[in-house]
C-alpha cells in the first residue's frame, strides 16, 4: 500500500472536521493562505469571516458559551494574532473553552523580525491555559488534538496553536488520534467522598445556610443537579454574574445576583449566613467586597475543579476539588441517604429574615419618569421575549442592569465578559450565539460606548444574515465611569461624555439593517415588539435613556457586603 | 519563610519562561532558579527558591502545578533534605601573604583552587547557601574580582524521591 501524504493545511482542515468542529471564525492573511486554500476546497468546516480579529475570538467565545462546545478561531501571524489577544484574555478570565490557531512566519524566518512576525506564543502565554508552537508537521494533528483536549477538560480555557507557514505546505501522512493523554495533565473529576460527606453534615446542621454559585456550574452543565440539591435542602441561593441562569431566577429560593451590584437580600444573606457553600465560583473581588469583612460568621465549603482557586482569596473550612457536576451528584446521593436533615424551624426563621430583606425591593426605580429608564427597557425586553432569549452584553451599567432585570431561568442564555470586562464583546459574541442557534432570539444589550468598540461587525451580520437585536442604552455617557466619577470624584466627568456620536439609525441603515431611535418611555414596548417581529433582520434600537441614572444597589470599594448603598 | 521547590517539567522550549512568567505575573518572589535536563532527557528538573507566607507558598505550588508542562513538584522544605550550591570566586592574590591566606580559607571551607595566575586565584566552593555566605564574609580582607553562584539545588534525604 502506498502512503498517502497530504499537506499541513489539509491536515489542519481534516483535523478540525474529525474533531467535530462545524464552524470557525477568522480572518485571512499571508501566513495562513495555504490553510485558507485547504478550507476553500472542503465543505465540512464552515468559516465565518469577521471584520476584525478581536471579533473572531469574541464570536467563537459566544459560540462556546451558548453551546458548551469549544469555539475555534483562525487568524494570521503578527497583527492577526495581537488583535486576537483581547478576545483570548476575555475567554481566559471566564474559563471558556476555545482553540485559537495563529499563522506564523516560516520556521526559517522565526526570530528574524520577519514581516508580520510576532512571538505569538510569548505574547499569549499569560492569558492562555496552554499554547503550542508546531515545529514538525508530523506533530501537527496530535498537537491539534491536544489543544482541544486541554481547552475542554478540567477548568476550561483558551489554547493557542501557532503554525508556521512552511509547516502548512509540507506533506505527511494524516492520522488524527481519537484520544491523547499527557503525563503532565490529568485533571480530577470526582471529588473526595469523605470531604463531600463532611460538607453535607455541615450543611444539614446549618441554621442560616447560603449557597453561592458561579460560572463553574454552567461550564460543567450541572444546573439540573444544582437545582435538585438546592430544592431538596430548601436553601437560599445566589449566583455570581457569571453564574446567572445556573439556577432558575424566577424560583422562590433564588435571591438574585450578589456582589458589588447584587441584591440587598443576596448580600445580606451572605453576610449573615453561618454556612456558606460556594460552588464553581472563585471569590472574585467584585463578589466579596472587602475581604476582611466577608462572611464573618460563616464556615465555608468550596467546590471547584481548580485547586488553585481554593483558599486563594478566602480561607475555606471544607475544600472539595472536583468537577461541579460529579460533586453535586455525590452531594445529592449523600444528602438523600443522610439521617440528619436541615432543621426546618431554624430554616423557617432564616427565610423569614431573608423575606424581610427582600421586602426592601432594592431593584425598584422611578417607573413614572418622563425619560426612558434603562431598567425599564430590560424589563420590557424580558417580558416580550418571555425570558427565553439569548442575551449578550457589553460592559458597564447596561451589563449590570441586564444582569439585574433579565431573569435567566436557563443556563448558557446570559453571555457576558465578567472577568476581563471587555467592552466590544457583546456584538461579536451575539454573532457566535446566532451562528450556533440560527432560530433563536439573540439580543445584544449594549451602550453607545461599548457598541462602538466592535461596530464594524454590523457588516458581518449582513453577510451571514444574522438577525441580532441590538439594544443600545444610549445615555450619552460612559455610564459606569460617570457613576464612579459622580460618587468618588466629586462629579468631575473626565472623558466620560461621549461626544460626536454617530446617528446610529443611519449607521445601521448604511449596513443594510433596520435602525430605530426611541426617545419616549411610552414607545419602548412597541419598539421592542416591532423589532422582535422582524425575525430575519438586524434591528439596531437606539434607546435615548436618562443620562444620569445609576446602578443600585452598590457596594463601594473597601466596604463589606452588608454596607450597600441603596437608592 | 524560605521554601525550596523542586519541579519536574517537560524539557520543551518555553517551559522555563512559563515558570518565570508565572512568578512575575503574580508578583511572587524568586531568590534563585536553576534548571537542567535529568537522566530522562524528556524531563528537566528545576529548583526554585522562594519565600512568602504559608498561604502564598501554597498558591505558588498550586499555580505551578496548574502549568500544563509541570509533571511533578515537591516542596523540599516540608521534609528533611540536602541542599547544595556551587560558587566560583576569582580573587586578587598578588603577594605570598594573600596567596597563603586565600589557600588557608579555601582549605577550611573545603574549597578547591581551580585556576591560578600571577595575580589571581579562582576558588570553587560547594555547600549550603549559608556556608557560601560565610566564606565570602571571611574573605573580607581579600579583593573579590568576580563571583558566580549556581543557585541552589536540593534532594530529599532517605528513600523519598521526586521522579515519575
Amino acid at each position: 500500500m502506498s502512503k498517502v501524504e497530504i499537506t499541513g493545511a489539509e491536515i489542519f482542515a481534516r483535523s478540525l472536521a474529525d474533531e467535530g468542529v462545524d464552524c470557525i471564525f477568522g480572518y485571512p492573511g499571508g501566513a495562513v493562505l495555504h490553510i485558507y486554500d485547504a478550507l476553500f476546497k472542503q465543505d465540512k468546516v464552515r468559516h465565518i469571516l469577521v471584520r476584525h480579529e478581536q471579533a473572531a475570538t469574541h464570536a467563537a467565545d459566544g459560540y462556546a458559551r451558548s453551546t458548551g462546545r469549544p469555539g475555534v478561531v483562525l487568524v494570521t501571524s503578527g497583527p492577526g494574532a495581537t488583535n486576537a489577544v483581547t478576545g483570548i484574555a476575555t475567554a481566559y478570565l471566564d474559563s471558556i473553552p476555545m482553540v485559537v490557531f495563529t499563522g506564523q512566519v516560516p520556521t526559517s524566518l522565526i526570530g528574524n523580525d520577519a514581516f508580520q512576525e510576532v512571538d505569538s506564543v510569548g505574547i499569549t502565554r499569560p492569558c492562555v491555559k496552554h499554547n503550542f508552537l508546531v515545529k514538525d508537521i508530523r506533530e501537527l494533528a496530535t498537537t491539534i488534538k491536544k489543544a482541544f483536549y486541554v481547552a475542554t477538560t478540567g477548568r476550561p480555557g483558551p489554547v493557542v496553536v501557532d503554525i508556521p507557514k512552511d509547516i502548512t505546505a509540507e506533506r505527511t501522512e494524516y492520522f488524527y488520534p481519537r484520544k491523547v493523554s499527557m503525563r503532565s495533565y490529568n485533571p480530577v473529576v470526582k471529588g473526595h467522598i469523605g470531604q463531600i460527606k463532611r460538607a453535607i453534615e455541615l450543611m444539614t446542621g446549618a441554621k442560616r445556610p447560603m449557597v453561592y454559585t458561579g460560572g463553574g456550574v454552567i461550564l460543567d452543565n450541572a444546573s439540573d443537579e444544582l437545582t435538585e440539591l438546592i430544592r431538596m435542602l430548601n436553601f437560599p441561593i445566589t449566583n455570581t454574574l457569571m453564574g446567572l441562569g445556573a439556577y432558575p431566577a424566577t424560583d422562590r429560593q433564588f435571591l438574585g445576583m450578589l456582589g458589588m451590584h447584587g441584591t440587598y437580600e443576596a448580600n445580606m444573606a451572605m453576610h449573615h449566613c453561618d454556612v456558606l457553600v460556594a460552588i464553581g465560583a472563585r471569590f472574585d473581588d467584585r463578589v466579596t467586597g472587602n475581604i476582611e469583612k466577608f462572611c464573618p460568621t460563616a464556615k465555608i465549603i468550596h467546590v471547584d475543579i481548580d485547586p488553585a482557586s481554593i483558599a486563594k482569596n478566602v480561607k475555606v473550612d471544607i475544600p472539595i476539588v472536583g468537577g461541579v457536576m460529579a460533586v453535586l451528584q455525590d452531594m445529592i446521593k449523600v444528602a438523600r441517604g443522610s439521617k440528619q436533615k436541615p432543621d426546618s424551624t431554624e430554616l423557617a426563621n432564616w427565610w423569614e429574615q431573608i423575606d424581610e430583606w427582600k421586602s426592601k425591593d432594592c431593584l425598584k426605580y422611578d417607573s413614572g419618569s418622563d425619560r426612558i429608564k434603562p431598567q425599564m427597557v430590560i424589563q420590557k425586553l424580558y417580558e416580550i421575549t418571555s425570558g427565553d432569549a439569548f442575551v449578550t452584553s457589553d460592559v458597564g451599567q447596561h451589563q449590570m442592569w441586564a444582569a439585574q432585570y433579565y431573569k435567566f431561568d436557563k443556563p448558557r442564555r446570559w453571555i457576558n465578559s465578567g472577568g476581563l470586562g471587555t467592552m466590544g464583546f457583546g456584538l461579536p459574541a451575539a454573532m457566535g450565539v446566532q451562528i450556533a442557534h440560527p432560530d433563536a432570539t439573540v439580543a445584544c444589550i449594549t451602550g453607545e460606548g461599548s457598541i462602538q468598540m466592535c461596530i464594524q461587525e454590523l457588516s458581518t451580520l449582513k453577510q451571514y444574515a444574522l438577525p441580532i437585536k441590538i439594544i443600545t442604552l444610549n445615555n450619552g455617557f460612559l455610564g459606569m465611569v460617570r457613576q464612579w466619577q459622580e460618587f468618588f470624584y466629586q462629579g468631575r466627568y473626565a472623558m466620560s461624555y461621549m461626544e460626536s456620536l454617530p446617528d446610529f439609525v443611519k449607521l445601521a441603515e448604511s449596513y443594510g439593517h433596520v435602525g430605530i431611535q426611541i426617545k419616549k418611555p411610552g414607545d419602548v414596548e412597541g419598539a421592542l415588539r416591532d423589532a422582535m417581529k422582524m425575525k430575519d433582520r438586524v434591528v439596531f434600537m437606539d434607546f435615548i435613556t436618562d443620562s444620569e441614572e445609576n446602578v443600585y444597589p452598590m457596594i463601594p470599594a473597601g466596604a463589606g457586603l452588608n454596607e450597600m448603598i441603596l437608592v | 519563610m524560605r521554601h525550596i521547590i523542586s519541579i519536574l517539567i517537560e524539557n520543551e522550549a518555553g517551559a522555563l519562561s512559563r515558570v518565570a512568567g508565572l512568578f512575575s505575573a503574580r508578583g511572587y518572589n524568586i531568590e534563585s532558579l536553576t534548571v537542567a535536563p535529568t537522566n530522562d532527557p524528556s524531563l528537566s528538573r528545576m529548583t526554585l527558591v522562594t519565600s512568602g507566607t504559608e498561604e502564598i507558598v501554597e498558591q505558588i505550588t498550586k499555580q505551578l502545578n496548574k502549568l500544563i508542562d509541570v509533571v511533578k513538584l515537591q516542596d523540599m522544605t516540608e521534609g528533611i533534605h540536602i541542599e547544595r550550591e556551587m560558587m566560583l570566586v576569582k580573587v586578587r592574590a598578588t603577594n605570598p601573604q594573600e596567596r597563603e591566606e586565600v589557600k588557608r580559607f579555601s582549605d577550611i571551607f573545603r574549597g578547591r583552587i581551580i585556576d591560578v595566575s600571577d595575580e589571581t586565584y579562582t576558588i570553587e566552593v560547594t555547600g549550603s547557601g549559608s556556608k557560601l555566605d560565610a566564606f565570602i564574609e571571611n574573605l573580607s580582607k581579600i579583593q573579590v574580582l568576580e563571583l558566580v553562584r549556581s543557585g541552589i539545588i536540593g534532594i530529599a534525604r532517605g528513600e523519598k524521591v521526586l521522579s515519575l
